[in-house]
């Protein structure tokens, strides 16, 4: 469990000022100047050594993804905030931009400082008009304050941060289509290679990174990589945010030491199951993209990249979705297959048009209009679009339905035989 | 709906130079950057929807070709090509919002005012779109009427916000049990 003194997101509720006030009396801030001027090679080594991975749902190592970017040239280089939160199940980042909107801006600095850029951009979801407001507001504060601009902090260091809002688009989470979606064109995703380290923003390197994962780097250098690694567990090292919803007597958002089980996460945190965990059904521990869990086996997962992994499912984005026993799973995942078809961009054809077709089934699946081997056909359909699209949101589509499938293929069975369809 | 399709628009001249302050936040020729805020900016200033001729306007607005602009507009689902009432009110329908009731949150909408999601009450005062994940699961069920989210919502507590807004007054936004943000806590502590 983790220490309070160990916490980087000490406002996650919004119990004390969001403003630039509050922001310093949290220890944002806090000695900036000196810490850039470090220089971004310490900046790099420091966040290797602590071993932070993105945490946005990828969990790429960060420190490694800054070394990516090529040495200063003629050609600008960006940092882009990756503020477009949209993973049903997930609400951090919303938190921090809201209520700790200070501690990313000087993160996004510091990370800026590493990839040798000067302009930031934070890319964040349209619907959060009053969260735009906050970050905005701190900026502005920032700004006046010389935090941020053509000296920032007073380190020499020059370096804008722009808000820039989306207008609703789940796939523009995914680096490429939110650079499209920056460029001002619609968020289909591109090819890669070129990476974005080579070839990003008006084609000039980039490194995209999630809200958490920047906001989590000031701390990072104020004490050290290594008091960073020392949480968690090797290569699964540092705090983590877990969105808890669902069927749990206090849904809540909670700062945590990676690699708690998922038991201990519930019932310490949110109240625990609703009922009981005897009550407990079924849990998708990483957002909607990944794979549902059993009860048996949200007994045995650690809430951290490979603990996840171990159990077939993945921490993601860790927003951590709670179903108990009265839940239809069935219609819970064709939900989820609906959220799919309706943000499919529409480049690829397995996704634009397997996911239509998935939905469509899943909505069969629900009344148990189908037959047994459709199942199969199901399952073979989401083979299909896995891994055969541009961007993840195909894989993203086809996971739950085969976690599903995996895990809830009996009652799937029984609902056909019950309608009349089986054989 | 051409009928409705106003000949002309203009960005009002404190919106215009509000555009070019948008504009210069980006790079030196890549105002096309500018075409999301800018659509946003059109939406806003007529009545909450963007009717074709803005979509021209901001287009010839930043030199970027009109069939750019249209794709654009007609990608992202917060723009609005048809009028919208005064209220646009979204219900959150995925998994997370499902599992607390939000079938029950559409229900309570849908018999206050009438209308079913895609449709406008004959007043012009309240739309009901259906959207998917809003991102405020931990509050679910939600909804979000034009800027501002709603949260912890019950048929009670969606009454009272509609009821509130058809008499013109601003209901608390938020958490309507009175949580503090997404904590755990039910009045303000943990």
């Amino acid at each position: 469990m983790l220490n309070d003194k160990d916490r980087i997101f000490t406002n996650l509720y919004g119990k004390s000022s969001w403003t630039l006030d509050g922001a310093k009396q949290r220890g944002v801030w806090d000695g900036t100047a000196a810490l850039i001027q470090k220089g971004g090679a310490w900046i790099i080594e420091e966040v290797k050594t602590a071993g932070l991975r993105g945490r946005g749902g990828a969990g790429f190592a960060t420190g490694l993804k800054w070394s990516f970017m090529p040495k200063p040239s003629e050609r600008p280089h960006y940092l882009i905030v990756n503020a477009d939160e949209s993973e049903p199940g997930t609400c951090k980042d919303r938190d921090i931009l809201r209520f700790d909107p200070h501690r990313l801006i000087e993160g996004a600095l510091l990370s800026a400082v590493a990839v040798n850029a000067h302009t930031a951009f934070i890319y964040m979801r349209g619907e959060f008009v009053n969260e735009a407001r906050h970050v905005q507001t701190a900026l502005d504060e920032a700004y006046a304050a010389g935090l941020i601009g053509k000296n920032a902090c007073g380190s020499g260091w020059a370096c804008d941060v722009v808000l820039h809002r989306g207008a609703g688009a789940y796939v523009c989470g995914e680096e490429s289509a939110l650079m499209e979606s920056l460029e001002g064109k619609k968020g289909q995703p591109r090819n890669k290679p070129p990476f974005p380290a080579q070839a990003g923003l008006y084609g000039c390197p980039t490194t995209i990174n999630n809200v958490e994962t920047l906001a989590a780097v000031g701390a990072i250098l104020r004490r050290g990589g290594a008091w960073y690694a020392g949480i968690g567990r090797p290569k699964n090292s540092g705090t983590k945010l877990f969105c808890i919803s669902g069927h749990v007597n206090a849904p809540c958002h909670v700062e945590e030491e990676m690699g708690i089980p998922l038991r201990e996460l519930i019932e310490r945190h949110a109240g625990g199951v609703r009922g009981g965990w005897d009550n407990l059904l079924a849990v998708i521990p990483g957002g909607s993209s990944v794979p549902v869990l059993t009860k048996e086996l949200s007994e045995k997962a650690l809430m951290d990249y490979d603990g996840l992994r171990e159990v077939g499912s993945a921490l993601g984005s860790a927003g951590v979705i709670v179903m108990d026993k009265s839940t239809d799973i069935i219609a819970a995942i064709a939900r989820l297959s609906h959220f799919y078809c309706h943000e499919s961009c529409g480049q690829c054809t397995p996704c634009r048009e397997g996911t239509g077709w998935m939905a469509r089934m899943m909505e069969r699946m629900v009344r148990g209009e189908a037959k047994v081997e459709d199942i199969d056909l199901l399952w073979d359909v989401s083979k299909e679009i896995e891994g055969k699209t541009i961007c993840a949101l195909g894989d993203a589509a086809a996971w739950p339905v085969q976690g599903l499938i995996r895990a809830f293929r009996p009652v799937m069975e029984e609902r056909i035989r019950a309608a009349g369809g089986g054989r | 709906m051409n009928n409705v399709q106003p000949k002309s628009f203009f960005l009002t001249p404190e919106n215009e130079a509000e555009a070019r302050k948008v504009i210069a936040k980006y790079p030196a020729g890549k105002q096309a950057s500018a075409l999301l805020p800018l659509l946003d900016m059109a939406q806003r200033q007529h009545g909450g929807w963007l009717p074709s001729a803005a979509i021209v306007y901001v287009a010839g607005f930043l030199g970027v070709p009109e069939v750019k602009a249209f794709e654009v507009a007609s990608f992202y689902t917060m723009f609005n090509l048809e009028p919208v009432g005064k209220y646009l009110i979204q219900l959150c329908r995925t998994t997370p919002c499902w599992l607390k009731g939000g079938e029950d949150i559409a229900r309570t909408c849908e018999t206050r005012l009438g209308i079913k999601a895609g449709e406008t009450t004959p007043d012009g005062l309240f739309t009901i779109k259906e959207v998917e994940c809003l991102g405020a699961c931990v509050n679910a069920p939600v909804m979000q009427i034009n800027d501002d989210y709603y949260e912890d919502l019950t048929p009670d507590s969606v009454m009272k916000i509609l009821d509130a807004l058809a008499r013109g007054e601003k209901p608390k936004v938020g958490s309507q049990t009175g949580r503090c943000g997404s904590c755990a806590c039910g009045k303000g502590e943990a």
